[in-house]
């Protein structure tokens, strides 16, 4: 039997609620599954669709962008576009023939730091069912 | 200047002497901070955690301590005590003696040679005498400065750590010395100590059972760098105890052991404790022993719930006598107080949570300073309602644990509040100029030279990643010039050995690897500033938050996913440009919303500073709740006297313009420049004003109770306020029975917070019934009396002696009941001490009603872009460190808005929120962000798509040449325009494309291809 597959996730985190919820998941030793990178944005709204694709093309099996709850954006409503973006970019996932569960979009606060970990395990958890992700186009 | 005249003078540098000193310094006043240990950071050094967050104590005191060793406008003398202060306010001469270390601060390069050559040891007192250092020794691994200290009482002068330094630090010749400085105020911040209950040996066995210790030795026990490395391990044999009891209130509350007063932190530290052991070792036993538990605070109760909930025993009882077992575990005998029985049960390791105590040192201190102490040793204030932070002489202010009991927070608020008050005799000095920024690198030409630091952080990270195999792993990447492992990359030590390296090996980017940015990233930045590197150039990853801390369990996956974060990290760092760093002028004023004790106050003490204010208030007359109060607790003011005195102190200031009967419309700018319009209502006019901070103060209100407890049925059944206005106006009448209910609407499921206040309220009104009404029964329906801090439990014991109430305890699971039954109000009740259903008939019922913040707090924080909570209570921007800030920079909050506070609590707030919201004020500048976005004009197609996604109306379109046009000050970098611009022609500073992909596309290494 070959080794269980482990999914490789990226998150994009906007600094003010999703990346300070990690922080708190951090600071009450909340745990959760090691397969997530983290990287930092200002905003959600500041997710470039690009960014995600780049992710699936280099190797991601996930990617989550996750930012603060609607109403809390730091920054009024960059989370509001990064929602209707990301409605849009989630149809062209079909498009190209990427299972839509492969992407997620989550709104965390910063002290949900068990929420946080709850979406990360989840992810995983999912990400494992459906196994590696496999691009066709390139 | 004179190198011995200083604007301020703080004496202590625990949390409340750190704040008040970088308070005061962040103005431009010169200031002089004298810490008797070899170390700053006082207790709060010492700790693990902090309760009701758990953040990690020492990584949010570290970064202070960094930031006050290194602040241009402060001067730091450790190891030294204050011996004489001549003169008056505006001219104290003050006499200091200088204790020698022997050792030669210059010099010491903090490696611990010396310590390891020493012959001697003793046990050490900073962890409380559960482990042994030697007579030379850093206090700490984070102590600032990092400088070795030899215990002269321990010395035996044999010479061998003169020997072993080498850079010949050591010096046996180097004398105490006498040193005399002239200041303007001074501040008293000496913190606390705990009761060593040696005198209560017969009962509870310290010092003579092996496994019995106070909170604080356990704290040492549980923290990471203590003496068991974080391990709770029973001192006798070194076993990971089983079971382990809190006793609380030992030596508290007791007029025989001398000290009546409620220490008010010790149900809450104890909690953590018990918690936080329960989440290391899930299958120890963790039990409290309370009298009444004093869960007061925001988020207190609910902290409180989830200890319980996570399998912490709480026993409401009376600990009667402690003795040891043939294996030196330890039988507590005891009678619980809800069931009556008496009982004993047998733990492996006791913890005492005694009575916190002034430093022995005050009395002396008090003579040199020539200021009062109580009884017991605290500094006592002019007047502990109306000038909590003043001390018995003019121009000496008080803050933190000096004066009593009290938690972090309101040790910060009033080490804020103490600098303000400082502050306003040093108005008419000269401040010091804003330093200029150290002169920095040009980097651009070069190709990267990245430097990465891998903290282990003890063994927060240390314990769960292989930090040498994450430093390796960098060291093999490319770009690498440099790479190194340390302890705690925070500490001032390693911060100078990141600034040596940066230097010796000419790096031009910065990865340190340790916790999260948001907390210490601009310690960081600040360090590669000092030898000119950008902060643009620096970079963190969070080995810490991010892996160590949730991967405990996976110790290869975690070094793994922190050899990624780091390689992630550098990839950005070759990316990364210099930011400049621009400022800005502030608009000189400070709008102050809220005309209630809170805002006046606030108001009155930017006044003094020599600011403008414009004070708003909805209401017609200013005064907020003092118009609707009786007496004021503790010394039974009216408050129309008090608001009075406040409004008279406001009117005669030309500083103050005041606003009644008017809203705030629209807040729109940034620190610095806010433009605010005044709404005075129908056909008035609005007023245009222009400030540079905001200070929020929009205080508390009862929450609605209608159709709960009979409220609105019957107008014998009212509130506490509606009490306070029938003691103001001599209206109550003669009721034969006055049954309270406390906690109404509070501590349930959908309330699950405590007020604060309530308990106090009840007990001062219940006193004042009892003058009204002579020959009133008082019945005093409550769950838990949450009388805490010092003044509040007194207050508590001569109501019960004059009132004689009866008092009942209930359940929050069985509430009371009100009915009205043909013209009789009947409560019925289950007590739960006599363990029986009562019912009472009373005349009146006063309901102490849950609080909420104000109703206007959903529309104020929309326009003022900060948080706050289901209660309407604002987010403070850091629960322990930074009470009185938002996040939002420029707005600050103080009084009932924040939380529910006794009238000297909100004082002291109120003070400390002026101090911080004249800091921009008094430096005339402020920093502007400097990761805006930025426009590529080639590129740039003048489609105009970007401008409605900034909600800052940063961007226009300049319709002469079809471009865009940002306005950088308006432009707060969310970056958000960035990613809507369909040609690639915008980009954000610090998070350009380039920059965020580098990350993204090595994350996973195994790249498709
Ligand atoms: S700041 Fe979190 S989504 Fe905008």
């Amino acid at each position: 039997m070959s080794e269980p597959f482990e999914p490789k996730i990226v998150g994009l985190l906007c600094s003010w609620c999703a990346y300070a919820g990690a922080d708190t998941a951090g600071v009450s030793r909340v745990q959760y599954p090691p397969n997530l990178r983290i990287v930092r944005v200002m905003c959600s709204g500041r997710v470039d669709p690009l960014f995600v694709a780049r992710a699936f093309e280099h190797g991601a099996d996930g990617v989550l962008v996750a930012g603060c709850h609607p109403g809390d954006c730091h920054y009024l409503s960059g989370n509001n576009y990064a929602e209707e973006r990301f409605a849009k970019f989630a149809q062209l996932l079909d498009f190209f023939g990427l299972d839509q569960r492969r992407f997620k979009l989550a709104w965390v606060s910063g002290s949900e730091g068990a929420r946080f970990a709850a979406i990360v395990a989840e992810m995983t958890e999912e990400l494992r069912a459906l196994g590696p992700l496999e691009l066709k186009v390139q | 200047m004179d190198a011995h005249a200083y604007d301020a003078l703080v004496i202590g540098a625990g949390i409340s002497g750190m704040q008040a000193a970088l308070d005061l310094a962040e103005k431009g006043y010169q200031v002089l901070v004298v810490e008797r240990q070899a170390s700053i950071g006082g207790t709060m050094a010492k700790l693990d955690k902090t309760f009701p967050t758990n953040d990690c104590a020492i990584c949010i005191t570290a970064p202070k301590m960094v930031e006050l060793a290194r602040h241009p406008n402060i001067t730091l003398l450790t190891s030294a005590q204050v011996e004489r202060v001549a003169g008056s306010v505006g001219h104290f001469e003050v006499t200091i003696w200088r204790q020698t270390t022997y050792v030669d601060p210059e010099k010491c390069t903090g490696c611990g040679d010396c310590a390891r050559a020493c012959p001697v040891e003793v046990a050490d007192t900073f962890n409380g005498r559960l482990s042994r250092r030697k007579a030379i020794y850093l206090q700490f691994p984070q102590a600032v400065p990092a400088v070795y200290t030899i215990d002269y009482a321990q010395c035996t002068g044999c010479g061998a750590c003169d020997r072993a330094c080498g850079p010949g630090a050591i010096s046996f010749l180097r004398r105490s010395q006498p040193l005399t400085v002239t200041v303007g105020s001074i501040v008293v911040a000496t913190g606390f100590e705990v009761l060593e209950p040696t005198e209560l040996r017969r009962e509870y066995g310290y010092g003579r059972f092996a496994n019995v210790l106070t909170a604080l030795q356990y704290e040492r026990l549980m923290a990471a760098s203590g003496p068991t490395d974080g391990h709770v391990t029973r001192p006798s044999d070194g076993q990971a105890p089983r079971s382990i009891a809190w006793i609380q209130c030992v030596g508290s509350r007791s007029t025989q052991g001398g000290h009546p007063y409620c220490s008010k932190i010790c149900c809450m530290y104890a909690t953590k404790e018990a918690l936080i052991t329960r989440e290391h070792a899930p299958d120890t036993a963790t039990t409290i022993f309370y009298m009444d538990l004093r869960a007061y605070g925001k988020d207190f109760q609910q902290y409180y719930r989830r200890a319980a909930d996570h399998g912490v025993r709480y026993v409401r009882s009376r600990p009667a006598s402690v003795s040891e077992n043939a294996d030196q575990s330890l039988m507590l005998e005891y009678e619980d107080t809800l069931t009556g029985k008496v009982a004993s049960e047998t733990f492996d390791l006791l913890v005492l949570s005694t009575a916190v105590v002034p430093p022995p040192e005050n009395r002396r201190l008090a003579q040199a300073l020539g200021i009062a102490v109580d009884e017991h040793g605290f500094f006592v204030a002019r007047d502990a309602l109306r000038a909590p932070l003043h001390a018995t002489r003019e121009g000496i202010f008080l803050a933190g644990g000096a004066q009593g009991p009290n938690d972090i927070p309101d040790c910060v608020a009033q080490a804020s509040g103490a600098a303000g008050l400082a502050a306003i005799p040093l108005s008419q000095r000269q401040r010091t100029a804003e330093p200029v920024p150290p002169a920095e690198r040009d980097v651009a030409a070069e190709a990267p030279r990245t430097g990465v630091f891998v903290c282990s952080c003890g063994k927060n990270i240390g314990g769960f990643v292989d930090v040498e195999a994450v430093t390796a792993s960098a060291r093999a990447l490319p770009e690498v010039a440099f790479a190194e492992a340390c302890t705690f990359a925070c500490s001032e030590d390693a911060q100078r050995k990141i600034r040596g390296a940066i230097e010796a090996n000419g790096l031009n980017r910065v990865v340190v690897a340790a916790c999260s940015p948001i907390t210490h990233g601009p310690v960081f930045q600040q360090t590669c500033a000092e030898v000119g590197l950008n902060a643009g150039l620096f970079e963190m990853a969070n080995i810490r938050n991010q892996c160590s801390w949730v991967h405990s369990s996976e110790p290869g996956p975690a070094t793994t996913k922190a050899a990624d974060l780091v390689r992630m990290a550098v990839a950005r760092a070759s990316y990364v440009k210099s930011l400049p760093v621009q400022t800005i002028e502030v608009t000189p004023g400070c709008l102050v919303i809220g005309g209630g004790a809170a805002g006046m106050t606030a108001a009155i003490t930017l006044a003094e500073m020599g600011i403008e204010v414009v004070l708003v208030e909805r209401e017609t007359v200013l005064g907020g709740k003092l118009n609707l109060l009786g007496k004021l607790a503790p010394n039974d003011l009216p408050a129309s006297t008090f608001r009075e005195h406040l409004v008279h102190e406001v009117q005669r200031r030309p500083q103050i313009k005041v606003f009644t009967g008017t809203e705030v419309g629209e807040v729109s700018g940034h620190v610095g420049n806010f433009q605010v319009t005044l709404d005075g209502g129908l056909g008035e006019a609005i007023t245009q004003v222009q400030v540079g901070t905001i200070i929020v103060a929009t205080g508390f209100r009862e929450v609605d109770l209608r159709g709960r407890y009979g409220y609105g049925d019957d107008p014998r059944i009212i509130t506490q306020l509606e009490l306070e206005r029938h003691l103001r106006d001599g209206t109550l009448g003669k009721p034969r029975s006055v049954v309270m209910i406390n906690c109404a609407g509070s501590l349930d499921a959908a309330n699950p917070s405590c007020c604060r206040i309530g308990c106090s309220v009840a007990v001062k009104n219940a006193r004042l019934v009892h003058q009204a009404a002579p020959g009133t029964q008082v019945f005093l329906l409550y769950q838990d009396l949450r009388v805490y801090g010092k003044g509040q439990e007194e207050a508590f014991t001569q109501m019960l002696a004059e009132v004689a109430p009866q008092r009942i305890r209930y359940d929050a699971e069985r509430p009371p009941q009100v009915s009205l039954e043909h013209g009789r109000i009947m409560v019925t009740v289950y007590d739960t001490l006599l363990r029986d259903e009562l019912e009472v008939e009373a005349d009146l019922v006063v309901l102490t009603a849950a609080l909420r913040g104000d109703g206007e707090t959903p529309r104020l924080k929309q326009m003022l872009k900060v948080g706050a909570n289901a209660q309407d209570f604002y987010h403070e921007a850091h629960a322990k460190i930074r009470p009185l800030d938002f996040t939002t920079e420029g707005i600050y909050l103080c009084g009932g808005d924040h939380y529910p506070r006794s009238i000297p609590d909100t004082l002291a707030q109120a003070a400390g929120a002026a101090s911080r919201a004249a800091i921009p004020l008094l430096r005339g500048r402020v920093k502007v962000e400097p990761i805006v976005a930025e426009v590529e004009a080639a590129r740039c197609s003048g489609c105009g798509l970007c401008v409605p996604h900034c909600p800052y109306g940063a961007m226009r379109l300049d319709p002469e040449r079809g471009v865009l046009v940002i306005e950088e000050v308006l432009c707060k970098g969310c970056g958000t325009c960035v990613a809507a611009c369909p040609s690639g022609a915008l980009q954000q500073r610090g998070f350009a494309d380039a920059q965020v992909l580098a990350m993204i596309e090595t994350a996973w290494e195994g790249a498709l291809v």
